[in-house]
């Protein structure tokens, strides 16, 4: 041990240049992990102290500011959302990879239209979702405004990652489904999509990482009214809007930070999941 | 009985491909149509070269919030890239097995952070630490460009780092085998061969800083001025939207709607700016 560091010394005392990118390299990731560390310490430290069990008193009040609505509206959101763009998403690619032909210029126009959608900002789904759900057709604030526009900011994430898991199915996984006297529809459902289903769910799981963090979009299409809505009619507000809405009234901090934590460990479940799809997919691949 | 319900289910497949068409188009139409007519209505010059934005004068200048939007994320690309490009490197080249194992989820975790979160972080670190440090009031372009450089990272570290691994080994050890060293022939070899790549995960950061709304109005300060210095307030287009959208009416809400325009046609620039790069990059 204590001689390599000695070669490494010779090392670099003969290769200044050397010396500088090594250091410089490994500053910048020494300051982004300090970063990483310090955000993530720091939301730790203000917020779990203040983790209470009024904090988690079904009705929200203004005495305890509890965030178990907004965590109840999180998760039909959640739900509401993928169960319009995931079959939607799927179906989109299973035609992009398994029925089109790849040169048409309609193919084209819908990649590049999946591409525009995916770059927009949410404040501008915000608008969109308010001009078109809200207003035009009347929708209001409500939770099937807010699925409806978290739904398309999805969509492309699902489309995405199901094209990739089903162009990763081997050609003659195809070839054996019609061999075997399989339609076509057959082959799909049958063979494709049951080898393609890790890279299928990693999609969802991404896309529900965004829901969970999406504010922009929602503020102007689910609202930020604090109970839980009763029916897909009403306003409600998820986690992250239920912090800024208590951001913008100013005199509950310390839950702010508290919702953060939970925030966080939602996002490190989310991660986990996502890592654990990813390691199946390249088992599945090795064989 | 077979061919109908196969003909039927690539109808539906269709039609469902259909809608991110579908859309685009929409929201071309309702955004486009009335930002279109209301920039009409407030004229062209005045809307986009107007200083002022005072809605209860029936003054909709935007040039400042254009200015400030430039101006953050031009700060959160001289803060967030190079750090997040050395990272990259660092991933891609120096690091242990054993800490990319640790390194990767950090950043992963980075990447999922909710910006409201990014924005109250801000909020209670950031914008105090510059106030005590160069005073004033702690909110303006550096604060936000600070916040936005952190929430670029992911992206560029990400996409420059598959870029770089993207980069065929036999340069690097061609590089080895002139008699470079290993820190030389990643930085004068795999580096520049990565660089579209590379530029690709910028652009990326671009769309993403550009786009933020909820982090960047906590911490900006939101004076609709043109800053003066990197302490000033500042408002982008995308906190314009934000702060004000919630009262709005009338001419208001639609020169709001005309903000989300002009952020969208940013936007879509950054968007044929990343696809040629990555069509480049695909070529080769």
């Amino acid at each position: 041990m204590l001689s390599s560091i000695k070669n490494r010394i010779s090392y670099f005392k003969k290769r200044p240049v050397a010396l500088i990118l090594f250091l410089i390299t490994w500053s910048a990731a020494i300051t982004t992990v300090l970063a990483i560390a310090f955000i993530i310490a720091y939301i730790l430290a203000k917020g779990l102290p203040h983790i209470t069990p009024s904090l988690f008193e079904f009705k929200y009040t203004s005495e305890n500011a509890s965030l178990t609505p907004a965590l109840i509206t999180t998760l039909y959101i959640t739900l509401f959302s993928l169960l319009l763009a995931v079959p939607l998403g799927i179906f989109s690619a299973i035609y992009l990879v398994e029925y089109s032909k790849q040169k048409s210029p309609l193919v084209k126009l819908i990649r590049t239209t999946t591409e525009v959608l995916a770059g927009i900002p949410s404040i501008v789904f915000g608008l969109f979702g308010y001009l078109i759900f809200v207003i035009f057709l009347k929708l209001g604030y409500s939770v099937i405004s807010g699925s409806l526009t978290l739904a398309i900011i999805i969509l492309p994430v699902i489309i995405r990652s199901t094209e990739e898991a089903l162009l990763s199915v081997p050609i003659s996984y195809r070839e054996a489904g019609f061999g075997l006297g399989a339609g076509k529809l057959r082959t799909v459902f049958k063979v494709i999509i049951p080898s393609a289903l890790p890279g299928i769910f990693s999609g969802i799981v991404l896309s529900s990482g965004r829901i969970l963090g999406e504010t922009a979009a929602l503020i102007y299409t689910l609202g930020t009214a604090s109970g839980v809505p009763k029916t897909f009619l009403k306003g409600g507000r998820t986690l992250a809007v239920h912090m800024y809405a208590l951001l913008n009234e100013g005199l509950y901090y310390n839950q702010a930070y508290a919702t953060a934590v939970i925030l966080l460990l939602l996002v490190l479940i989310i991660n986990s999941i996502s890592a654990f799809l990813v390691h199946l997919k390249t088992k599945k691949l090795k064989g | 009985m077979q061919k109908l319900s196969e003909k039927f289910m690539k109808a539906i497949f269709f039609t469902a491909a259909l809608v991110s068409v579908i859309a685009v188009i929409l929201i071309c139409l309702f955004l486009g149509i009335n930002g279109i007519l209301t920039i009409e209505k407030i004229g062209v010059k005045d809307f986009l070269t107007g200083t002022l934005w005072q809605p209860l004068k029936g003054l909709y200048g935007i040039l400042p919030m254009i200015i400030g939007s430039i101006y953050v994320t031009a700060g959160a690309i001289i803060l967030g890239v190079p750090l997040g490009l050395l990272c990259a490197v660092f991933l891609a080249y120096f690091c242990p097995k054993w800490l990319y194992r640790i390194l990767k989820p950090a950043t992963d975790l980075l990447a999922g952070i909710p910006s409201i979160v990014y924005g109250f972080f801000g909020l209670t670190v950031i914008v105090p630490l510059i106030q005590r440090l160069f005073g004033g009031s702690g909110k303006g372009v550096l604060a936000a460009s600070l916040i936005l450089g952190i929430m670029i990272l992911p992206s560029v570290i990400s996409i420059s780092e598959a870029a770089l691994r993207a980069v065929p080994k036999s340069y690097y050890e061609g590089a080895l085998a002139l008699g470079a060293t290993h820190e030389r022939g990643v930085y004068s070899v795999s580096l520049p061969a990565a660089k579209s790549g590379i530029a690709a995960g910028i652009v990326l950061g671009v769309g993403r800083a550009i786009g933020e709304a909820m982090a960047v109005s906590m911490v900006a300060g939101n004076q609709p001025i043109i800053p003066g210095s990197i302490l000033s307030g500042v408002r982008t287009l995308t906190s314009n939207i934000v702060l004000e959208m919630g009262y709005a009416e009338g001419l208001h809400r639609d020169a709001l709607i005309a903000t989300g325009v002009v952020l969208f046609v940013f936007i879509l620039i950054i968007n044929i700016m990343f696809s040629l790069l990555t069509s480049k990059e695909r070529n080769k």
